[in-house]
């Protein structure tokens, strides 16, 4: 495809840094104290000449091209083909894409779509064919000109260097076209879904049940947007989640930190750290294989009635996930606490447990809730374990033993599958996505600020 | 903000603070201890719930790597095969080799009689039996007409019979194998004729809706894939950013932006990701579904600030010293960064790099929004083909209801962690051998 013509093209640019230096050489007569910059500057200057504009004609060709080919294949259609509406036409440009991949045998296709499929090949082909004319006749313009350009007085390296700059600002850039994009994309779909159901309904509403009815007489899929049950078991799962991992986290900081062995902690702190590293399907696996049915054990055997698919399973697990959260950020905050305030505390006769729960715990607070905090919003965030050990029945209940759904859980379930992009069931994942966002985005403010004043406090 | 271990309004003497501190000691040790035993307690329980993931999920997935095959004497029976004696490889394909495999089956038990008895001893062979034949006569053509012993796959029933994971006692109705099913196997294990060998097919194969015939090749390939583009996608894109903003950025408003937007990215639920690659990547720009490309795409912006971050870690440990000389020698700032700095920092950046990666191995969450959870068959061949990706897999084969793919998710999932281990490994010893300590 157009991989070689790129090869070709790097190929190429090779070329032309061995040309442009030997020319820069060439024209300073042997004496490389006579150019403006070194030698190798001017062999990049003509590899960019040769390389870049040959290259963004490469982007822009392949995309347009596609777009370009099917109108030109469409207007050669019959009338009666081109005068269908829009969304059939768009099933017939589907056929004939498919003709041309050969994903079906030509056998069944009629004869007038094969011969359209006949002429988008044709039309490609001499379309690649152009293509490769253009890019490399551009590329070898490009050396051409820098080879005219060269000369000692050209600043050849401020050249170089300015496209290295704008690269390096280009680069930096991405980060904010992400965020922006996630906004857009989640916004625009949103603001579609509340033109259909109203902010309110979904914000306050406490019925959830996204089916919509496919057709007007079909029963029982009245489709209800209401997702205060989401929220209320995405907090029910993140509070248990943080109920496992804060003790069992914070413990573990104070103990690897103050009381430890440096033997001990250089032991045990990767070996906790372990369970950060592992992905969260795995951790979904064990909740939905191993815990969920342990669980509803020991549950019939005390005589309760446990959901096979308990909102206790998926928090335990994901409070296992979480721990190595707490313990690494607030062992960061335990040991910014100045060993003065331990000294001094020492000095006064209290014992090590005193002073962690006297002095350091208090100084060291700010950081600590800054630390569950993102502990928070990443439990929140969380989606592989809950999609395979929570329920996926919104029930709006705060018994850690009945199965609840998360709006995680619901985005992935509305947006797998089949799915049209105009039904208000697809447009809600996208208004789950938005609440999503904006809370773990706050908690994330909120929390960073907190920890940064902390630190300030001690520098 | 203490409390006073004395409650007494006026100053006591110093016999009666003696007193109770001494009273107050044995409280106090006593605290001092059961805060210590917590802390103890709750690392054992850290370490507990490490060791305990580890040892339940390879207890269930090393049986795994062995499968059962029978060993059958299978006759490559011309008239079966090759009626008109032809030997055209076309004939050769689509000749009926789940015969051989009955008749096969029929010459280990002769005594077998009747439609469905003969169907419930054809049934302990995997359908893929039938393909393995046929691959080994269109490799071999001069097989033909010949008898030979040969191991075949057994189905994923037989498998988990004959691993112990099927109790003999149950009620015959409940059983995936029947009675005269277990007959066979004890004779054909009495004559040494099953036999568990290791299992390859895990390692060859696509997905398959037979477990037995089911491997982990394709999401091996579609994890390459899309690791690939994310690596040539963040790497650099990382590592620029990351110089402009320690080496060039000024200090502004501009900058500040970008830097809280870091912060904030890396902070961001993966499933918002995956809602970002829907909405633009496939729904705007058109890219095709399920492909690595999509894939490799929205994992490369979420393993972005994770590179961005460890990059700048690195730039910030070079020292000053390093970039003063370079400029005092007549350097441009480029050459100082590039020749110089970059040079230095790379070892750290390629170690946050190496971590970053290997949290997008097994990241899934935002590649089921992109609909990389079509059950594919075929091995991916190239960025746009589409494909799955080995946790997608995992989470896949999760939902399963066969025993038999409870071993193999958890095969998976050794295979998936394998690869991470080995990565963090690579990011240690790299951090290992080319820190420095200035």
């Amino acid at each position: 495809m157009q991989f070689s013509l790129l090869l070709a093209l790097i190929l190429l640019s090779a070329g032309a840094y061995h040309l442009g230096r030997k020319r820069a050489l060439a024209v300073a007569g042997g004496q490389i104290r006579n150019l403006h910059s070194l030698p190798s500057f001017y062999g990049s200057y003509a590899a960019l000449w040769c390389g870049l504009p040959a290259l963004a004609i490469l982007a822009l060709w392949a995309a347009l091209q596609p777009g370009i080919l099917t109108d030109l294949v469409i207007a050669g259609l019959p009338s009666e083909l081109r005068d269908l509406p829009p969304d059939q036409l768009n099933l017939v440009v589907n056929n004939l894409k498919n003709l041309v991949s050969g994903h079906f045998a030509s056998s069944t296709a009629d004869p007038t779509l094969q011969a359209a499929a006949e002429r988008y090949q044709n039309l490609r082909t001499i379309s690649n064919a152009a293509l490769w004319v253009v890019v490399l006749s551009i590329a070898i313009a490009g050396i051409a000109y820098a080879w005219r350009r060269i000369s000692p007085t050209l600043r050849a390296r401020n050249g170089v260097e300015g496209v290295v700059t704008v690269f390096l600002i280009a680069s930096s850039t991405v980060a904010i076209f992400t965020t922006i994009g996630i906004i857009l994309s989640v916004v625009f779909e949103s603001l579609l879904f509340f033109r259909q159901v109203p902010v309110s309904e979904f914000l306050l509403g406490l019925q959830w049940s996204p089916q919509t009815a496919l057709r007007a007489d079909q029963v029982g899929s009245s489709g209800a947007f209401g997702a205060v049950p989401l929220f209320a078991g995405t907090l029910l799962i993140s509070g248990i989640a943080m109920l496992v991992a804060v003790p069992i986290g914070l413990m573990s900081a104070l103990y690897l930190s103050e009381y430890a062995t440096p033997k001990f902690r250089a032991f045990a702190k990767p070996a906790l750290e372990i369970l950060a590293g592992i992905p969260t399907v795995v951790y979904g696996f064990f909740a939905a294989l191993t815990v969920a049915p342990l669980i509803r054990e020991i549950g019939t055997a005390l005589g309760l009635h446990v959901a096979s698919e308990s909102a206790l399973a998926a928090g335990l697990v994901m409070g296992i996930m979480i721990i190595p959260f707490v313990s690494s950020l607030s062992d960061d905050v335990i040991n910014a606490v100045p060993q003065s305030m331990r000294d001094g505390s020492y000095a006064l006769g209290a014992t090590q447990s005193e002073t962690i729960t006297r002095v350091l715990l208090p100084a060291a607070l700010p950081g600590i809730v800054g630390s569950i905090l993102l502990a928070v919003s990443r439990a929140i965030g969380e989606t592989m374990i809950v999609v395979m050990a929570a329920g996926l029945s919104a029930n709006l209940t705060a018994n850690p033993l009945e199965a609840v759904t998360t709006v995680t859980v619901q985005i992935v379930t509305l947006l797998t599958g089949d799915q049209e992009f105009d039904s208000p069931k697809t447009l809600a994942a996208f208004a789950l996505g938005l609440v999503l966002f904006v809370v773990t985005l706050i908690l994330n403010i909120i929390a960073l600020r907190v920890v940064r004043k902390y630190r300030e406090q001690y520098e | 903000m203490n409390k006073p271990v004395t409650g007494s309004a006026a100053p006591p003497s110093s016999r009666d603070i003696k007193t109770i501190v001494y009273q107050n000691l044995a409280r106090r040790r006593a605290d001092e201890r059961r805060f210590r035993n917590y802390g103890l307690v709750a690392i054992t329980l850290g370490l507990a719930f490490v060791v305990l993931m580890f040892g339940n999920i390879i207890s269930k997935g090393l049986p795994a790597f062995w499968q059962t095959y029978i060993q059958v004497p299978i006759t490559f029976d011309a008239a079966v095969l090759d009626p008109q004696g032809s030997h055209d490889p076309q004939a050769l394909a689509s000749a009926d080799y789940s015969a051989l495999v009955r008749s096969g089956m029929h010459q280990l038990f002769p005594n077998v009689e009747g439609r469905l008895p003969l169907r419930a001893l054809g049934g302990l062979i995997s359908s893929d039996a039938a393909y393995e034949l046929q691959r080994r006569v269109q490799d071999k053509p001069e097989l033909l007409g010949s008898t030979q012993p040969i191991w075949l796959l057994a189905s994923a029933a037989v498998d988990t019979f004959f691993k112990g994971n099927i109790d003999r006692t149950l009620p015959e109705a409940e059983r995936p194998i029947k009675d005269n099913q277990i007959e066979w196997l004890d004779q054909l294990k009495a004559t040494g004729k099953i036999d568990k060998h290791f299992n390859a097919v895990l390692f060859q194969n696509g997905d398959s809706r037979e477990p037995e015939q089911a491997g982990i090749r394709g999401a091996l390939m579609g994890s390459f894939f899309t690791l690939l583009v994310t690596f040539l996608l963040s790497f650099p894109i990382g590592v620029a950013t990351a110089v402009y903003l320690e080496e060039f950025a000024p200090k502004n408003r501009w900058t500040d932006i970008i830097e809280v937007n870091i912060n904030n990215l890396a902070a961001v639920p993966s499933i918002v990701f995956g809602l970002l690659g829907l909405a633009v990547f496939i729904n705007f720009f058109g890219l095709p579904r399920s492909a690595p490309l999509v894939g490799g795409l929205v994992l490369s912006l979420m393993t972005l600030p994770v590179i961005i971050i460890a990059g700048r870690a690195a730039l910030t440990s070079v020292p000053p010293s390093i970039r003063e000389a370079a400029l005092g020698m007549g350097a441009s700032k480029l050459q100082m960064v590039g020749h110089h700095v970059l040079p230095l920092a790379l070892p750290g950046m390629l170690t946050g790099s190496i971590i970053g990666m290997a949290r997008a191995l097994g990241e899934s969450a935002p590649l089921l929004m992109i609909g990389m959870i079509a059950f594919i068959v075929d091995v991916p061949k190239n960025f746009l083909d589409p494909a799955t990706v080995l946790p997608v897999q995992i989470y896949l084969w999760s939902d399963l209801p066969e025993r038999a793919f409870v071993e193999r998710t958890s095969a998976a999932i050794m295979v998936l962690l394998a690869f991470m281990i080995l990565m963090n490994g690579l990011a240690i010893l790299l951090r290992k051998r080319f820190e420095r300590r200035w």
